[in-house]
């Protein structure tokens, strides 16, 4: 995966080298910014990078994996203007930047959210954390062991391959428990695309499926989830994603050392004001205002 | 005798032009082996580390979880065995049907309007059969089987014998023309009636024919991966019993076509996806193996073709 991404970033890096080249010694001003860490997040940075050298040809953004540690030990290092990150720093980690004369300032530029779907007909309209981890399992295998439906369970999931699929895993089927060895039941189907997942919810009234919230249609019936039985169902939208109350749900981050200044902050207005057209495309959840708004 | 250097001249020049045309012509046959034989030790070196990084027990054992270092291949396995069985169970009948349709019952307009049709079958994108299958196959066989889903096994095979047709009655169809017209007029004159001619005559003399068409369609079928990986529901599940017909399964193909996308270079589960082209490599070698060696005991019998 981080070879993966070095490998675009390389690739990308060097399509843009081609034409600034002569540029370069023309117009020497060229600001260039380093921009490493989440493997969630490199996509998306990639895209953004890109657009932004093509409208702005005077900057050079390099993007690389990694992780989001490592994202975030470069900014404490100072080698890198931008880490990407798709967990908040630790405590640790910001006392480390201050030793190192850093004050990490923290920009949220996307939401990953996972919607649970399934069929409009579907009588079951709120799931807990615990009840998606049963049925997800294996452990429930009928609708009417968590609510009004009947029916058998038919479960779908993203292939294995899918950074939703972990997270989904991580989550939600082990709870968020590190120490967790639950794995996906095998009965469930594997779909190869988000399409995959819609089709099939949309015809089958005993399925369920999840994926990233940018993917979901309106013709599908999007489950609110609770963290426990007490309550409460929270529908995934982009205010519950941003004010933390939606279970199945981060937001992106990218840190950088000090309050920006000069092309870092034009990039960084840039991607939390224009950029968020391309977060959709992505299959994340842009900021508050552009996610509900829909395409 | 003045012409005869010319003559001899003449045979020289055709002798080593031919002799160039001869020799080009092995090259080519002999690259094609060669490239399968290339293609299969590419297939070994990625793959082959797998045999030794997985204990064999866990390679043959019945869970896939790529992901998380599990690399039971057995699900796979079974599940493309089991679409490709179906599916020609399904075709071989309407296949061969179709082709003594074709070739001994029907007027002269229809052949000629069926033949192109069939052809054309032939050409459909397999992921425009696919999206049938998800669309149209899947929704028909959940409310009619009452299955929990519609993404089965029988789903797949029912979209690969419709792929299989094509081939499978073009083959057999040549295979049925090749019968020489005494065989129908013997059987008719001994007082065979029109059906009995063909059916113990005509199509048992084109047996091998017809077990080429299968083979072809099986290799057709065994091999495919988008429309399988659309329409079977990729559940790695071991099929044990006579209902995982109508539950989904997970192919060697659509495996393979899921995961490679992303998996890291060098990793096991990249060597473990090589395997799994070894395996699919192996089997489809050995049926065209058993084609092969079918035919040519046919044939040394006397039978034809």
């Amino acid at each position: 995966m981080a070879a993966l991404a070095a490998a675009l970033a390389a690739g990308c890096a060097g399509r843009h080298e081609a034409p600034a080249g002569p540029d370069a010694s023309s117009r020497p001003a060229a600001a260039s910014i380093q921009d490493t860490g989440s493997d969630t997040l490199v996509n998306l940075a990639l895209a953004w990078a890109e657009r932004y050298m093509e409208e702005n040809p005077q900057v050079r953004i390099s993007v690389t994996g990694g992780g989001s540690g490592t994202g975030i030990a470069s900014l404490i290092n100072g080698t890198v203007q931008i880490a990407n990150a798709s967990r908040e720093m630790s405590s640790e980690e910001i006392a480390e930047a201050k030793k190192n004369g850093i004050t990490p300032v923290r920009f949220t530029v996307a939401l990953d959210a996972i919607a649970v779907v399934a069929n409009r007909q579907n009588p079951v309209s709120g799931l807990t954390l615990q009840q998606l981890s049963d049925l997800y399992t294996g452990r429930m295998t009928r609708w009417s062991e968590v609510g009004p439906g009947t029916g058998p369970v038919v479960l779908l999931s993203r292939e294995s391959n899918s950074g939703t699929y972990v997270y989904f895993l991580e989550q939600v089927v082990r709870l968020g428990n590190a120490e967790s060895r639950l794995l996906f039941s095998p009965e469930t189907l594997l779909m190869p695309s988000s399409q995959g997942i819609s089709s099939e919810v949309l015809q089958n009234p005993n399925a369920i499926g999840y994926d990233g919230l940018g993917y979901v249609t309106p013709d599908q019936k999007v489950i609110a989830v609770a963290r426990s039985s007490a309550g409460p169902y929270v529908a995934p939208s982009a205010r519950s994603v941003l004010d933390g109350s939606y279970p199945i749900a981060r937001p992106l981050f990218m840190y950088t050392a000090g309050e920006p200044s000069g092309a870092v902050k034009k990039y960084l207005q840039w991607v939390t004001g224009e950029g968020q057209s391309l977060v959709r495309d992505i299959g994340f959840v842009p900021l508050a205002g552009a996610g509900e708004a829909g395409r | 005798m003045k012409d005869a250097p010319l003559v001899n001249g003449r045979n020289r020049r055709s002798r080593s032009s031919e002799l160039a045309l001869e020799t080009s012509i092995r090259v080519l046959g002999f690259s094609t082996i060669a490239f399968v034989g290339l293609i299969f030790l590419f297939l070994l070196r990625e793959g082959v580390p797998v045999f030794f990084e997985v204990p064999p027990g866990s390679l043959f054992s019945s869970r896939w979880y790529p992901t998380f270092g599990i690399f039971g291949t057995l699900p796979l396995i079974a599940g493309s065995l089991l679409v490709t069985v179906l599916s020609i169970a399904i075709a071989l009948p309407l296949g061969v049907a179709t082709a003594v349709f074709v070739r001994e019952v029907a007027p002269r307009w229809a052949r000629e309007v069926l033949k192109p049709i069939i052809e054309v079958l032939a050409g459909i994108p397999s992921v425009v059969l696919g999206f049938f299958g998800m669309t149209v196959v899947a929704p028909l066989v959940r409310d009619l089987l009452g299955a929990p889903t519609g993404l089965t096994a029988f789903s797949g095979a029912f979209i690969l014998a419709y792929m299989a047709l094509p081939t499978i009655i073009s083959v057999a169809e040549d295979a049925l023309d090749s019968v020489p017209r005494g065989y129908r007029d013997a059987g008719l004159a001994m007082g065979a009636t029109r059906w009995q001619t063909i059916w113990r005559v005509v199509v048992p003399a084109a047996r091998s024919g017809i077990l080429t068409a299968v083979m072809l369609g099986m290799g057709r079928a065994i091999g495919e991966t988008m429309a399988v990986m659309m329409v079977t529901g990729n559940a790695a599940v071991l099929p044990t019993s006579l209902q995982a017909i109508f539950r989904p399964v997970r192919t060697m193909t659509a495996t393979i076509a899921a995961e490679m996308g992303e998996v890291a270079r060098g990793s096991t589960h990249y060597h473990a996806l090589f395997g799994i082209g070894i395996i699919l490599f192996v089997v489809t070698f050995l049926i065209n193996l058993t084609a092969a060696s079918a035919i040519f005991r046919v044939r040394r019998k006397g039978g034809l073709r």
